[in-house]
């Protein structure tokens, strides 16, 4: 019962959020300079009047604003994210199609960096001034300092001419052929540098923190309790503490899916990852605003998800969250 | 004499801000840091008057590597111009950028926070939907779209950031008021019958601004990690010369020219990491318990 | 009756930046089977550091067990391997602490933290460890414990999450148990609970019980025999008759006249409530002589000068200090 409540809060939560983005988007729209209809069309769509008169029209351009956005918000419920007229195709479809690439991408990125993250954070935590501590603190730091696209060209440098083991760009080899077995040992490949590059910064950050967690849970009561009844040391750290320790990074890792996907988008820029950040970066040069909007809904779509989900995963590892309402 | 320098040494010991100070100069990592900027300000603004180069004005073969020539002694770019007049004339803009974005993310942050976390109730509940909605739109997305609808100038730029980044400050400023306005002092102006205005501001702010300070630290550098993605992106304004612009120019070039890119990025990595150190000895400064560690 | 623990001339030490300090300076004790020993002092005089330094439990560093032995059976706990100790814990010592609060761990149910005790200690399926777990939440008085078993800490009060310690202590069928403070953190009346339920299980097991406490009413209630640590020494012990009738050590005395009474005629010697003057002194800075001298109102000459060895008064009652008859005549 009170789970079920739970769950629908939650929904109706994420769907005025939702509702809250298209507005944005709606005002975004008009607020910026010139006719709404030029910004809809797209600067450099090469718009005729005929086409302006019919988006005038579709949207309702002539009518009051409190109209127009009631016409926006239906269409855009109803999956009409408008028509890119720059790539003559529907947003919509242009941004599904775009959507995988990025998810596979920041999915691997966040589950590598959370995964990595830990486990380097409770080795650190074993021995807070040894060399893996050393490590996760300068790489930390410097992870955190540097531009995340001048860590890619770095990697990019490394990999086309030191050492040129991986792919520096695309997805897959188009040349390649070979069935769906190949084509995702392939995706993998190509996938390692980008991954790398977007998941090292969080990774760092997340051993950071299971490390500064660790060690305060490492000196707590019920670590002695566990000590006192003949627990192994290993299982002290890996079972009694780490599940103690991975509360606060499931909490940070979700706050930062938004950083996550602005980091994707610059990541996919670099290695030409066919994703919505290149899709974005691509329809920025064309001026082609019902797109860049577009990708803006979806990946705030995306992100009110990761909310969602971390929620559910927080709920499941914190048993406190779950009965204490 | 030296009964009177001991009572001094007293008196200082007990104001928390030179207790602060004192720590910062122990912790390396905040030296290190101030270190890292004094040099950058050195070489970007005193650079020009050692090294008095144009850096829009083509002086070489486009793509000379560094030390080919003595006219360009970190090469060229893609047009001929000269790299090292570049990196010294590129920053003033990116730290411009970084202080003013950081000024508008602080201001809004405190702000929003403070008015959320002393009023509670039905403003808070607002000012907190509202944060929760920006930290739903992933900033530099948000951001692009902003400066593309916008003309790139540097204040369009500035206020993208600003108006993208502040959710983390507006947090931040919220729990440190929720957990101060209860306090005993301030139970104490306010019975003596203190305005709000002067409670939030003269009270309850001055004991929140520790963890501020080291927030806006960190959020300068954010903010120019930010100017630097942006302009990566080609949404840089192209008539300010920053470390952004031959970035974004460069990008094409990496695999002709390796240093068109990664030195004015190295240097955008090292201010960052210039106030991303103060940050951390700001913050061990400011705990004294966790300097322990 | 033969003493199963046995501990002698014990030395801990702990490097700290003010120097080295002496935290368990030559401690000697017996534990004899089946019974309750007390052992009383003020905070930091070296009560819980005795606890851990039997569990094998000394944080180190800083700390290190620089001399002596802790016989169990014959067996010296000082010198035993890892692993050995491990079976040790919470097999044949248990311990339970001060902080019911926050002694458990939160995110487990505390069904599977007793069942994990018992599935370390002994060979048995999960679902007999399960059963021994609401076996024993019945035990220490956990109504509905089925139900209780698959409760969180958060979901229990402190009494209970203490009775939920106790019952994973117990869980293994020790043969020592240590309480450290056990009702320190708790309500008055649940203290009385809590003191009545070790009481009966000593009763029902015969395990014996090492009873940390500051609190004298306590001790008088439950021990059969008290050991008075001051300083990181034993000062005085013997059976909890003899110590609370008869005390020797000025020490002892003061603590014995700390706990509050309500009788009519309060008078100068005896007030409704009296302190100790002064504070227990800096380990670090401990000199030569006695550590008790700084605060004794009988100290002489020779106190300052050179450390009282505890010697026997009678075969059951031992006591450090120079003075002890004159302090008798007052």
């Amino acid at each position: 019962m009170t789970m079920t409540l739970m769950v629908a809060r939650r929904l109706l939560h994420a769907f005025l959020l939702i509702l809250a983005v298209l507005v944005l988007n709606f005002l975004l729209i008009h607020i910026a300079p010139g006719d709404p209809a030029d910004v809809i069309a797209g600067e450099m769509g090469g718009a005729t009047e005929e086409m302006l008169a019919d988006i005038r029209k579709t949207y309702g351009l002539d009518k009051p604003v409190y109209v127009q956005l009631g016409v926006y918000l239906t269409r855009a419920l109803q999956g009409d994210l408008g028509q890119s007229f720059f790539y003559n195709a529907p947003v919509l479809d242009l941004v599904a199609g775009r959507a995988g690439p990025t998810i596979l991408l920041v999915a691997t990125a966040l589950l590598f960096a959370v995964f990595v993250g830990t486990m380097l954070g409770v080795l650190a935590s074993h021995k807070p001034k040894g060399i893996v501590s050393g490590l996760v603190t300068v790489v930390s730091v410097i992870g955190y300092s540097a531009p995340i696209f001048w860590t890619g060209m770095m990697l990019v440098i490394l990999f086309a001419w030191v050492y040129p083991i991986f792919p520096i760009a695309n997805m897959y080899d188009i040349t390649r052929g070979g069935g769906f077995f190949d084509r995702v040992v392939d995706i993998l490949y190509h996938l390692v540098l980008p991954a790398l590059t977007l998941g090292i910064v969080y990774l760092a950050q997340y051993a950071r923190l299971t490390r500064a967690s660790m060690l305060e849970i490492l000196g707590s009561d019920y670590i002695r309790t566990a000590r006192a009844k003949g627990v192994a040391e290993v299982k002290v750290y890996g079972h009694h503490a780490l599940r103690n320790a991975i509360l606060p990074v499931v909490t940070i890792a979700g706050l930062q899916f938004g950083s996550i996907i602005s980091g994707a988008v610059l990541v996919e820029t670099v290695f030409s990852w066919p994703g919505l950040g290149t899709l974005a970066f691509e329809s920025i040069l064309a001026r082609d605003y019902p797109t860049i909007l577009g990708i803006l809904f979806f990946s705030s779509l995306l992100v009110i998800a990761a909310n969602l989900i971390t929620d559910l995963v927080y709920r499941l590892v914190d048993p406190r969250i779950r009965t204490g309402g | 004499m030296a009964v009177i320098e001991s009572s001094q040494d007293i008196v200082q010991s007990q104001s928390p801000w030179r207790e602060a100070a004192r720590a910062f100069r122990q912790s390396w990592a905040g030296m290190l840091g101030i270190f890292i900027l004094i040099l950058v300000i050195l070489f970007t603004f005193v650079g020009p008057f050692f090294y008095p180069v144009d850096p829009f004005e083509i002086i070489w073969a486009p793509l000379t590597p560094p030390g080919a020539t003595e006219r360009a002694p970190l090469g060229t770019d893609y047009l001929g111009r000269d790299i090292l007049a570049g990196l010294i004339h590129g920053g003033p803009a990116t730290l411009y950028v970084g202080l003013v974005a950081g000024i508008i993310t602080i201001t809004i942050g405190i702000l929003v926070g403070a008015f959320a976390g002393f009023y509670r109730g039905m403003v808070d509940e607002f000012l907190m939907r509202i944060t929760e909605f920006f930290q739903v739109l992933p900033a530099l997305l948000f951001a692009m779209v902003l400066v593309t609808l916008f003309t790139p100038t540097i204040y369009v730029v500035s206020l993208a950031i600003g108006i993208v980044s502040w959710p983390t400050t507006a947090r931040l400023t919220r729990a440190e008021f929720l957990r101060i306005r209860n306090l005993e002092y301030v139970n104490a102006a306010r019975s003596i019958g203190a305005k709000n205005r002067r409670i939030i501001w003269r009270v309850i702010l001055p004991n929140a601004l520790a963890p501020l300070i080291v927030a806006a630290t960190l959020t300068v550098g954010i903010a120019i990690l930010f100017e630097a993605g942006l302009s990566f992106l080609g949404l840089g304004d192209p008539n300010m010369f920053s470390w952004g612009l031959m970035i974004g120019a460069g990008r094409e070039y990496i695999l002709d020219g390796w240093w068109v890119v990664t030195l004015p990025g190295f240097m955008i990595f090292l201010t960052v990491l210039g106030f991303s150190l103060v940050g951390d000895g700001l913050n061990d400064a400011f705990n004294p318990k966790l300097r322990e560690r | 009756m033969a003493a199963i623990l046995s501990i002698k001339d014990l030395v801990v030490d702990f490097k700290t930046r003010a120097g080295n300090a002496r935290v368990l300076n030559e401690i000697s004790l017996e534990l004899e089977s089946g019974e309750i020993l007390g052992i009383v002092g003020e905070s930091g005089c070296g009560k819980s550091m005795t606890a851990l330094s039997i569990m094998g439990l000394v944080p180190s560093p800083p700390g290190k067990i620089t001399n002596g032995s802790i016989s169990l059976d014959g067996e010296d706990l000082v010198q035993a391997s890892t692993a050995r100790m491990r079976q040790v814990r919470g097999g044949i010592i248990s311990m339970i602490f001060q902080e019911p609060m926050t002694s458990l761990n939160p995110v487990f149910r505390v069904g599977d933290q007793i069942a994990e005790c018992v599935l370390l200690h002994e060979d048995i399926s999960k679902a007999d460890a399960w059963a021994r777990a609401v076996e024993m939440l019945t035990k220490v008085g956990i109504p509905e414990p089925e139900i209780r078993a698959r409760a969180y800490p958060h979901e229990l009060s402190g009494g209970m999450r203490q009775r939920v310690m106790i019952a994973m202590a117990l869980s293994c069928r020790p043969r020592i148990l240590i309480a450290d403070e056990p009702t320190t953190a708790l309500d008055v009346t649940v203290q009385a609970q809590i003191f009545d339920l070790l009481n009966d299980l000593q009763r029902e097991t015969g395990t014996a019980i090492i009873m940390i406490t500051h609190d004298m009413g306590a001790i008088a209630e439950l021990a059969d025999r008290v050991a008075v640590m001051y300083a990181g020494h034993i000062i005085e012990s013997g059976k909890t008759e003899d110590i609370l009738t008869n005390p020797q050590h000025p020490y002892t005395r003061g603590l014995i006249a700390c706990v509050p009474h309500l009788e009519e005629n309060p008078t100068e010697d005896r007030p409704y409530l009296s302190e100790i003057k002064g504070v227990v002194p800096s380990l670090t800075e401990l000199g030569k002589g006695c550590a008790f001298a700084p605060r004794c109102p009988y100290k002489t000459p020779i106190c300052e000068e050179e450390r009282p060895h505890i010697e026997a008064v009678d075969k059951t009652h031992s006591v450090a200090c120079y003075n002890v008859k004159y302090v008798v005549a007052v």
